[in-house]
């Protein structure tokens, strides 16, 4: 599914509002939550999960081209878990 | 302050000027949509943010942290999330300016 199928899946119910305004909601919820993770903010959403940052230390890492060693600087990287609703909806969906 | 479905409701009320009723049931859907996806096996793209996708976990084994009993952790399908570049950048250029 990509964002204009979820937009459409939206439009359709929702019929009293016009398709821009699903197409507006899609884009300032990812716009919030993409703002709330890059102020180093949590995100939780019950029922489908919880987003946040993982800290990456500095590393020592290497050009793969060429062999030499470069310092890799320390970055935090976005992370979800998936809550439990959306997990166990998610294995007993494709259990069977 | 951690973000909820509270907090995205009050953003369409105000941004996009849904009504409360309107917001709150417009952001209950968009997950809803997701898992659905999810759960039928479909991953979602949504470029900017991320891709969620399957994956397949065959059976390993495990242990009851409690009792140190060892019992099989079943085989299971678990939802994995990909941020796109632009949010991984979007989060390093926010913290090296901090």
């Amino acid at each position: 599914m990509t964002k204009s199928e979820l937009i459409t899946l939206l439009a359709e119910r929702f019929p009293q509002l016009v398709v821009k305004d699903a197409e507006l909601s899609v884009k300032a919820i990812l716009d919030a939550m993409g703002d709330n993770l890059a102020k180093g903010e949590r995100i939780e959403i019950r029922g489908f999960g919880s987003f946040s940052l993982n800290y990456r230390p500095p590393r020592l890492g290497r050009n793969p081209k060429t062999g030499s060693k470069v310092q890799v600087p320390e970055k935090h990287v976005p992370h979800f878990k998936a809550g439990k609703e959306l997990r166990d909806r998610v294995d007993s969906a494709t259990a069977n | 302050m951690t973000l909820t479905k509270a907090d995205l409701a009050d953003l369409l009320f105000e941004q996009v000027g849904l009504n409360k009723r309107e917001a709150k049931d417009m952001v209950e859907a968009f997950f809803e949509e997701v898992r659905v996806a999810l759960e039928v096996g479909d991953s979602v793209k949504l470029s900017g943010f991320g891709n969620f996708e399957l994956r397949k976990k065959s059976e390993r084994p495990g242990r009851n942290p409690k009792t140190g009993e060892e019992i099989p952790i079943t085989a299971r399908c678990v939802v994995t999330f990909h941020a796109s570049q632009k949010l991984k950048s979007k989060v390093e250029e926010n913290y090296a300016t901090k």
